[in-house]
């Protein structure tokens, strides 16, 4: 059975929600993670940027800004990090 | 806090001075009917006397969907100057080539007024317009002003940032290619990676009609785009003349002044020899009813520039010394993909895709994105003889030069 983009959404949203905090995420290592999650039939970057636009659009994770741009749970407004 | 125009401004006030257009007066206008600009004036009055910016960077804002287009601002002295406790920028879109008619330039500065400092720089370094200034809370709002009324947000951080054109043929006669149509399907093509930052660092495509390169992209682009010609410089022979009868000193400042002396006047016939002619546009530049780019056009694609922050500037190097650019441009994007995999792959954070290629070397980079060597791409001669190239020897040839020996 082929894998959704809301499954592999909800893989990237559990590893975001794992390391919160402790790890910072880009795009291309939730990318990386998930195909070699799922095995390369399964998962390609397509797949993934559409999982990660449903992470952004329903809001659970957002982009921040730190010399380069990650992927994390919306933060709490103004916090320097 | 200081009043502006009661003189409780008199470090900015000596920026007024002499007969250029000041920033200072601008924000002055501005601060009469807003309040953030009001007090910006005071914060900027305050930080030229103690010497010290306030601002700092917040980083987390933007609107729902987006991971670029607004930069976070946050004053270090919320207390003292509330208006402008945030004091965000948003980049939005420009149109190709920044054709506006007075209707779109006035929908916007209303938007910003009613939602912002009122405060704009048109245009910003990447083309973008900058509105500066404004709150958290007025971000989804001025957002969905904009996009009502067909403005879009454009790149900011680790994304491609928003292509820009030259006016190209829309009112150049030298466009060698259709400049403001790439721009648009590169930012049309790309919308996930202008709106969602994937990449190691910021990416950037400029689009320029001819070598006069007016966008600058040579210097300023991770991409430039540059059109170009292959065949004969075109020449009307009456023009030549007739600018010469008009006071040009054709010999002097035409044929001497070429880069590769390849232009000669006898007085009656202009000849080119266009094999060892650059496209340096100097001679058309100088003579533009007489002479003009050849009939068979396209563009030369370079890689790598970048201005100076992280490391020293670059100027870009020759990828493609001559294609055609036309609809759909399948070859040229399928090549910016096979790049950006390989800078994605291997970049370090926040490096440039032109500091990638010095880093893993052109042959290597080359290679990997698929494009074969060609002579254009050396910037200069190699410098170390004892290099060999494995292509030079063919199966066996290494037995007999033992053998020799
Ligand atoms: S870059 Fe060339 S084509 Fe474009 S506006 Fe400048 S002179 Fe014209
Ligand atoms: S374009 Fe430049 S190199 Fe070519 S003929 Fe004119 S001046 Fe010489």
């Amino acid at each position: 059975m082929a894998v959704t983009k809301e499954e592999v959404a909800e893989a990237i949203y559990e590893i975001v929600k794992e390391y919160q905090g402790k790890k910072k995420f880009k795009a291309s290592d939730l990318t990386k993670a998930m195909i070699q999650k799922y095995g390369e039939a399964e998962v390609d970057k397509k797949l993934c940027k559409a999982a990660i636009r449903i992470l952004m659009d329903s809001g659970r994770c957002v982009y921040t800004y730190f010399g380069g741009s990650f992927i994390e749970l919306p933060p709490e407004e103004g916090v320097e990090r | 806090m200081a009043e502006p125009g009661k003189n409780g401004t008199p470090m900015l006030d000596e920026l007024e001075k002499g007969p250029w257009p000041s920033f200072v007066t601008q924000i002055k206008e501005a601060a009469e009917k807003n309040k953030m600009s009001k007090a910006l004036l005071s914060l900027l009055e305050r930080s030229y006397h103690e010497r010290i910016g306030h601002w700092k960077h917040g980083g987390i804002v933007g609107v729902m969907g987006y991971g670029g287009g607004v930069i976070g601002r946050y004053s270090d002295l919320p207390e003292e100057y509330p208006d402008i406790a945030h004091f965000h920028t948003l980049r939005v879109n420009m149109p190709t080539g920044w054709f506006y008619t007075s209707d779109a330039l006035r929908t916007i500065c209303d938007i910003w007024e009613r939602h912002g400092s009122g405060l704009t720089n048109m245009h910003g370094s990447t083309g973008d317009i900058i509105l500066l200034g404004t709150t958290t809370d007025e971000l989804e709002p001025t957002f969905a002003e904009l996009t009502a009324n067909d403005f879009d947000l454009g790149g900011s951080g680790s994304d491609m940032r928003t292509p820009s054109a030259c006016v190209g043929p829309a009112r150049c006669e030298w466009a060698c290619y259709d400049t403001l149509a790439l721009a648009y399907d590169l930012t049309q093509t790309f919308q996930d990676e202008l709106h969602r930052p994937a990449f190691p660092y910021k990416f950037k495509f400029k689009c320029a009609g001819c070598p006069n390169d007016c966008v600058a992209s040579i210097a300023r682009a991770d991409m430039s785009i540059i059109g170009t010609w292959r065949d004969e410089i075109q020449i009307d022979q009456k023009e030549v003349k007739a600018a010469e009868e008009a006071g040009l000193n054709i010999q002097r400042d035409v044929c001497n002044l070429c880069p590769t002396k390849c232009i000669e006047w006898d007085g009656k016939k202009l000849e080119i020899d266009d094999e060892n002619c650059v496209k340096c546009m100097h001679c058309i530049n100088t003579m533009p009813k007489a002479l003009r780019p050849g009939k068979d056009r396209g563009a030369t694609i370079l890689l790598g520039a970048k201005a100076p922050i992280v490391e020293g500037a670059l100027l870009s190097s020759v990828l493609v010394p001559f294609t055609k650019i036309e609809p759909p441009y399948e070859e040229l994007k399928d090549m910016v993909e096979r790049i950006w995999d390989f800078w994605s792959e291997h970049g370090k954070n926040r490096e440039r895709v032109g500091e990638l290629m010095q880093r893993v070397g052109l042959g290597n980079f080359l290679e990997a994105i698929e494009v074969e060597p060609t002579p254009e791409m050396l910037a200069h001669p190699r410098e170390n003889p004892y290099v060999f190239y494995e292509e030079y020897y063919e199966e066996g040839d290494e037995e007999e030069e033992e053998e020799e020996e």
